[in-house]
């Protein structure tokens, strides 16, 4: 059997392509319904697929080719002929004083709470961070009757200027562009510009921003804060020797759509080059370089600032190691209940240290969980 | 880095054990150390004098309680006995219907890395260097610097055999997983008797239940021994066998949430006592290893033996017992 983990665009790809090969496929999704968060609430359909959604996979076994998981019936253990990993990506947080307060949110995380049912009418919010995303969600903002005072991009004007030249060369990426500059017309677009601290009373109040040298206080009511998006590679850690185990690199959702029909025709056993596939991933390289962070960013975390928002672990307390893993061991930075997804790709951009110890479960389950019948030979066991 | 091996994979449990009487020497002198540390130690070392509860699950294993009661009680080493009542009393999470325990009241729990961290204070650290030869002149490591030492102490656990091949010194796998934090759920570190069996089966791989509250709440959840493997993933198999052991013993931890799993291996040697003392064939040379499961609980008295020896001192408990050189006629 042939499984997917992830219903998002590429998962879905895969799985619609491995069922083009006319083999069986089961798709996980951690999620109550099939989308992803490009495609979340919408209508998505997976043919003859076998859809385990609302389940998570806790572990992988690469030797005896199965994966624990953890859904509505309880814990289970699949066999897997391939492993498809196609798990997308999260969002960079940086840290920065008050980043923590209510009402200081995701990019991304604000729009999946819009999408879900947050009312944003009337609401002064300003967006910051990096990536297309932040056009994508102050629309989305917009279309719901927010008031987007501002959109704070850190990337530069240069740097901006050939992403742009490459969306010339896209008609499509140049399409949705336009559709988001009809949207925000009006909206402030300052470039080279980040929050640089967020104050509450109680509710998060107000941002200062800074462009540059200059300085300014924006009055908001939310602020959505995004640095642009990691991969969600933890899973591909526990089984990254694995030849069954196949990991669909990240994207948007073009080329994860793309990476993912490329990893369900190799893990059907019929690989087919796309030329489609190269463009995309050259388009994606060059998204990469054009938003790549600004250094300057690393000074945002005061000393007293939380990188760790689990274990309360302060910058201050993270100088003067020399790798994650001895960080974690001496000041419990990413110990807590995330497993460090959050001050991981922090620390990463701030330190340029890898996380080496990703350590099952995948995601905290219930003990009952990790007690299983042995590992099954062939099929499934429960 | 500093305390990664098997000080950062270890429960970092301090205990006094009874299993020989040299083993009962080591453990109850460096416990009596650690002891005297205990007030200066950091807060990040999350030092907890919690205690130990050894679990009696019926009458036979009853009587190992009173035969160890009688043991200590000996040694002057404070014990007590606990019956069911008493027993359910000091842990209400335990199952009913065990039969009574052991009570170590001046056993510890340590979180070892930030220990090992500021015990080494003050002393220069070389991180990130590998020694590729040392002598009695000193070390030279990988990239050809040399390093003058009047002594070398290689204490190094599993990995020593990698330097020395000869030591008889094997990696004994061991599981252990953690929880989110459920203040109060427990109070004393806790071990199965039937532990001691398991822990003496050379054999086979073998799992008990072993349970310690953190300082942070959080509580550590052991323990299995393997042999012949030095392959670090968390198998699922031995991790499943190991929680529902710890089930058996306490039926509230199937709802607890499970943070973090993972391995470490333990410097086991054929007779159970660690390898302490100047190197065979050396001078100048030490070695201070082997120590399996107590390597946290005996460091402090291992330390001082190995200073005792260089220094020219008595110490203060009979050194022979570990020397690298015994003879190991008699262990498999």
């Amino acid at each position: 059997m042939i499984i997917v983990v992830g219903a998002g665009p590429a998962g879905i790809a895969a799985a619609r392509c491995v069922l083009e090969c006319n083999l069986p496929v089961t798709v996980i999704d951690d999620n109550p319904a099939p989308g992803g968060q490009i495609w979340r609430g919408e209508a998505i359909n997976l043919g003859a697929a076998q859809l385990l959604s609302g389940t998570r996979v806790v572990a992988i076994d690469g030797r005896a080719r199965t994966v624990l998981t953890e859904g509505p019936g309880g814990p289970r253990t699949l066999h897997f002929s391939k492993l498809i990993l196609a798990t997308g990506s999260r969002e960079l947080f940086l840290p920065f004083p008050g980043w923590t307060l209510p009402g200081v949110f995701g990019a991304g995380g604000i729009q999946a709470l819009v999408k879900t049912g947050l009312h944003v009418a009337g609401k002064r919010i300003v967006v910051a961070g990096s990536g297309p995303l932040l056009l994508a969600v102050a629309a989305l903002l917009r279309r719901r009757g927010a008031d987007v005072r501002l959109i704070a991009e850190q990337a530069r004007p240069a740097a901006l200027f050939s992403f742009a030249a490459a969306l010339l060369t896209n008609a499509a990426k140049l399409k949705e562009g336009a559709g988001f500059a009809w949207t925000l017309a009006g909206v402030p677009y300052a470039t080279g510009a980040w929050v640089e601290a967020a104050e509450a009373e109680g509710h998060v109040r107000h941002v200062h921003l800074r462009q540059g040298n200059r300085r300014w206080v924006e009055e908001c009511d939310y602020a959505a804060i995004g640095y642009g998006l990691v991969p969600n590679d933890e899973l591909h850690s526990f089984a990254a020797d694995s030849e069954h185990v196949i990991p669909v690199p990240t994207g948007d959702v073009d080329l994860a759509t793309l990476e993912g029909a490329a990893a369900g025709y190799e893990a059907a056993g019929q690989p087919r080059p796309s030329a489609k596939l190269e463009r995309a991933r050259r388009f994606g390289a060059v998204l990469a370089r054009a938003f790549a962070l600004d250094p300057e960013l690393r000074s945002l975390p005061k000393s007293d600032t939380f990188v760790c928002r689990c274990e309360d672990v302060t910058l201050e307390r993270l100088c003067g190691w020399d790798s994650f893993r001895a960080a974690k061991l001496h000041t419990r930075c990413g110990m807590g209940p995330c497993q460090g997804r959050i001050c991981g790709p922090a620390a990463r951009f701030l330190f340029g240290w890898q996380d080496t110890s990703i350590r099952p479960p995948a995601f905290p389950v219930r003990i009952a969980s990790l007690v299983t019948t042995t590992l099954a030979t062939n099929g499934e066991t429960s | 880095m500093i305390g990664g091996g098997a000080t950062a994979a270890g429960m970092g449990h301090l205990a006094v054990m009874d299993d020989s009487d040299p083993q009962f020497a080591l453990t109850s002198y460096s416990q009596a150390l650690w002891s005297e540390l205990a007030p200066q130690l950091p807060p990040d070392a999350e030092y907890l004098p919690c205690g130990s509860l050894w679990l009696a699950a019926d009458d036979e294993e009853m009587a190992e309680v009173y035969r160890k009661f009688a043991f200590y009680q000996e040694r002057n080493i404070a014990v007590e006995v606990l019956d069911a009542k008493q027993l359910a009393e000091a842990e209400p999470n335990l199952r009913r219907g065990l039969a009574g325990a052991l009570r170590m009241p001046s056993d510890s729990v340590i979180y070892a890395p930030c220990a090992a961290r500021w015990l080494l204070e003050g002393i220069p650290v070389f991180l990130g260097h590998q020694v590729s030869e040392f002598t009695d002149e000193g070390v030279e490591f990988a990239n050809g610097h040399r390093f003058a030492a009047g002594s070398v102490i290689l204490a190094t656990g599993t990995a020593i055999t990698r330097a020395l091949p000869w030591v008889p010194v094997q990696p004994r796998k061991g599981h252990l997983l953690i929880t989110d934090r459920y203040p109060g759920f427990l109070h004393h570190q806790l071990i199965e008797l039937g532990y001691l069996k398991s822990a003496h089966s050379v054999a086979n791989d073998s799992v008990a239940f072993n349970a310690q509250p953190r300082a942070t709440g959080q509580i550590l959840i052991g323990s299995s021994r393997q042999f012949g493997t030095e392959d670090s993933t968390v198998e699922q198999d031995i991790l499943s066998r190991m929680l529902a052991r710890a089930i058996e013993y306490m039926p509230g931890l199937p709802t607890l949430s499970a943070i973090r799993a993972w391995t470490g291996f333990r410097a086991a040697t054929p007779d159970k006592l660690p390898l302490i003392g100047l190197c065979p064939g050396h001078s100048n040379v030490y070695l201070a290893t082997g120590h399996e499961g107590l390597g946290i609980s005996t460091s402090l008295a291992t330390g001082r033996l190995i200073a005792d020896h260089i220094l020219g001192r008595l110490s203060a408990i009979p050194r022979e017992p570990y020397l690298p050189g015994r003879s190991f006629d008699g262990h498999d």
